[in-house]
C-alpha cells in the first residue's frame, strides 16, 4: 500500500467513526447538562446529571418502566431460545421430507410484515384478556423463523458421532439436546440471545398497541412520551435516552465477539 | 424380533421425537403468524367497527388507491428504500473490505466505533436525531456558527429535509450492522486469494469487484432482503423522528396503518387491506431479489 492510500483509508475510517460516535457522545453530554446549555452548543459533559435525574423521575415512572422492559425482554429471550433452538434442532437432526416441507412453510412467515398480523393479534389478545400483560408482549415473538433457521443451520455442524455415542450410552434424546447440543453451540446461543434481547427491548409498535395502561409501559415508550410536550428539556430527554440505551449497549458489549462468531456460522 | 424391524421402530421413535421437538415452535408460528394473516385477509373485506362489521367486497382495496395519504406513504417508503438501502449496503461493503485489510492498525477500535450505533434502541436513536436536527439543535447551532446558515433551518418541518433526515438516521443506525455481516462473510474467504491477486497486479478496486463482491453474494443477498423487509415496515423512525410530518410528507406505510387502526377512529377493515398490500409488496420484492441473486451465479 502506498503512503497516500494509507492516509486516505485512515482518514475515511476516522470520519465514519466520528460520525458514528458523535450523536452518542452528544447524548451523554446533553444528559449531564442543563437544557439551556445544551441548546447553546455545550459539547463537554457537565455536572447537571442529578438535577436532570430528579426531574426525569418526577415526570415519568422510569423505574417501573425499566422493570417492565427487563421483565418482558428476559422472559421473551429465555423462552424464545429454548423453543426456537429445540425446533431448529428437531428440523435438522431428525429431518425428512415432511419436516423439510414444514420448514419451508415456516420460512414463508419471515415475509409476513408485522402490521399485517397486528390487528387480528390485538383482537385475539384483547378477547383473551392479555392486554397489558407479559404474556401479551412475548407470545407473538417467542418463536421466530429467523431463529429457527439459525439454529437449524448450526445443528448441521453438530457431530453425528457424538450423538451416536450418547445414544449407545443410553442418553435420552432430550438429554442429548440439553447436555450435548446446548454446550457445544454456545456462540450460536450468544448471538441468538443478543438479537432476541435487543429486539425485545427495542420493540415499540407492539407494546404501543397492547400496553395502554401506563403501569405496563416499556422504557422506549417513556422516551417517546417525553417528546410529546411543546417545550423539550434536552437534559431530561437525553438522560432517558441514555437509560434506555445502556442495557442493550451492555448486552451488546458483553456478547460482541460471540455475536460475530455466531453470525459467521449463520452466513456460511 | 429381527434386527431390521428393531431399527425401523427406532427410526419411527426418532421421527416422532423430531416432531415433538419442533411442535411448540411450529405451532406458535402457525397461530401467531398464519392464523392472524388469514383473519386479516377476511377483515380486509369488511367495514365498520366491532360487532357491527359488515362485508363490503373490494371497497377497502379500491379506496386505498384514492387515499392520497396512503399513496404518499407508499411513495415515501419506496423513496427510503431506493435511496437508503443501496447507499447503506455499498458503504457497509466498502467499510468491511477496508477493515478486512491485514495491514490495517486499530482495526478493532474502528470496528467497534462503527458498530456502536447498533447498540442504541430504535426509539432512542430516533429521538437523538430529532434533537440533533431540531431548530435549536446542535446541527443548526454548528451551521449557524460557522456561517453556512444565517438562521436555523427547520429540517423537520420542510418536506424534503425531513425525508433526508430520516435517511441519514437510518444510514447511521444500520450501516455498521450490515458491515458486521460482511466482515463475518469475509472471514470465510481465504486471505491468500487477495495476496495472490495483488502479486498478479490487481488493484484494490479490481479485487473488490472481482473477488469480494462475487464471493460475498449470498451474504449481500441476505442483507438486501433483510433491509428491504425492514424498510418496508419502517415505523419507529417515522413516529418519533418526524411524526410523519410535515403534513404526512414523511409518513411510512406502517405508521399510517397504525394511525388508521389505533389513533384515528379505528377502521380495522381498511387498515387490514392496506397491510395486505404491504405483505404482497414484501413477497414480490423478496422474490425479485432472489431471482436476481440466482441469475449471477
Amino acid at each position: 500500500m502506498t503512503k497516500g492510500k494509507k492516509i486516505a483509508m485512515y482518514t475515511f475510517l476516522s470520519i465514519v467513526s466520528f460520525i458514528s460516535v458523535f450523536p452518542l457522545y452528544w447524548m451523554v453530554c446533553a444528559a449531564t447538562n442543563k437544557s439551556a446549555d445544551v441548546v447553546s452548543g455545550r459539547l463537554i459533559p457537565g455536572t447537571y446529571f442529578l438535577e436532570n435525574w430528579k426531574a426525569l423521575m418526577v415526570s415519568q415512572d422510569v423505574m417501573g418502566s425499566l422493570a417492565n422492559s427487563f421483565k418482558y425482554a428476559i422472559a421473551l429471550t429465555l423462552l424464545s431460545l429454548v423453543v426456537s433452538s429445540l425446533a431448529g434442532y428437531g428440523f435438522e437432526i431428525y429431518h425428512d421430507k415432511a419436516k423439510d416441507f414444514v420448514m419451508s412453510i415456516i420460512l414463508l412467515a419471515m415475509m409476513v410484515p408485522f402490521v399485517a398480523t397486528m390487528i387480528p393479534l390485538f383482537q385475539m389478545f384483547s378477547k383473551a384478556g392479555w392486554l397489558n400483560s407479559t404474556i401479551g408482549f412475548i407470545l407473538p415473538t417467542i418463536s421466530t423463523p429467523f431463529l429457527i433457521m439459525m439454529f437449524r443451520q448450526s445443528a448441521r455442524s453438530f457431530p453425528h458421532d457424538i450423538m451416536e455415542a450418547a445414544r449407545i450410552d443410553g442418553l435420552s434424546e432430550i438429554r442429548i439436546f440439553f447436555q450435548m447440543f446446548i454446550p457445544t453451540m454456545r456462540s450460536t446461543y450468544a448471538a441468538a440471545m443478543t438479537i432476541t434481547f435487543m429486539n425485545a427491548w427495542n420493540s415499540y409498535l407492539w407494546p404501543k398497541v397492547i400496553m395502554s395502561d401506563t403501569k405496563s409501559q416499556t422504557m422506549p415508550m417513556v422516551v417517546a412520551n417525553l417528546t410529546q410536550g411543546y417545550v423539550t428539556d434536552y437534559g431530561v430527554l437525553m438522560l432517558a435516552v441514555l437509560i434506555c440505551t445502556l442495557p442493550t449497549a451492555i448486552v451488546f458489549f458483553c456478547l460482541q465477539n460471540a455475536f460475530a462468531e455466531g453470525i459467521t456460522g449463520a452466513v456460511k | 424380533m429381527s434386527k431390521s424391524s428393531k431399527k425401523m421402530t427406532l427410526n419411527k421413535k426418532h421421527n416422532m421425537t423430531g416432531w415433538i421437538f419442533l411442535a411448540p415452535g411450529a405451532l406458535l408460528i402457525f397461530f401467531m403468524s398464519f392464523v392472524p394473516m388469514g383473519k386479516a385477509l377476511m377483515l380486509s373485506f369488511k367495514t365498520g367497527v366491532g360487532a357491527a362489521m359488515k362485508s363490503c367486497g373490494l371497497m377497502n382495496y379500491t379506496r386505498m388507491f384514492q387515499d392520497t395519504v396512503f399513496v404518499q406513504s407508499i411513495k415515501n417508503t419506496f423513496f427510503y428504500l431506493i435511496i437508503q438501502v443501496p447507499i447503506m449496503l455499498i458503504l457497509a461493503l466498502i467499510l468491511a473490505s477496508i477493515l478486512n485489510n491485514k495491514d490495517l492498525k486499530f482495526k478493532g477500535v474502528f470496528r467497534t466505533m462503527i458498530f456502536l450505533p447498533c447498540a442504541t434502541s430504535l426509539v432512542a436513536y430516533a429521538v437523538i436525531f430529532r434533537s440533533l436536527f431540531a431548530n435549536n439543535g446542535i446541527i443548526n447551532w454548528i451551521l449557524v456558527n460557522i456561517g453556512i446558515l444565517d438562521q436555523p433551518y427547520s429540517f423537520l418541518t420542510n418536506t424534503w429535509s425531513a425525508r433526508i433526515v430520516i435517511i441519514i438516521a437510518l444510514l447511521w443506525r444500520w450501516t455498521g450492522y450490515n458491515m458486521v455481516f460482511y466482515l463475518a462473510g469475509l472471514q470465510n474467504i481465504e486471505y491468500s486469494i487477495y495476496e495472490a491477486a495483488k502479486i498478479d497486479g490487481a488493484s484494490a478496486i479490481q479485487s473488490f469487484f472481482k473477488i469480494t463482491v462475487p464471493l460475498l453474494k449470498p451474504t449481500i443477498l441476505l442483507t438486501a432482503i433483510m433491509s428491504t423487509n425492514g424498510t418496508l415496515q419502517l415505523f419507529d423512525e417515522s413516529v418519533n423522528l418526524t411524526d410523519g410530518g410535515p403534513a404526512n410528507a414523511s409518513i411510512t406505510m406502517s405508521h399510517y396503518i397504525y394511525n388508521m387502526s389505533f389513533k384515528y377512529v379505528p377502521n380495522f377493515g381498511y387498515a387490514a387491506a392496506m397491510s395486505f398490500l404491504i405483505l404482497i409488496l414484501v413477497a414480490i420484492l423478496a422474490f425479485l431479489q432472489m431471482k436476481v441473486g440466482d441469475k449471477r451465479d
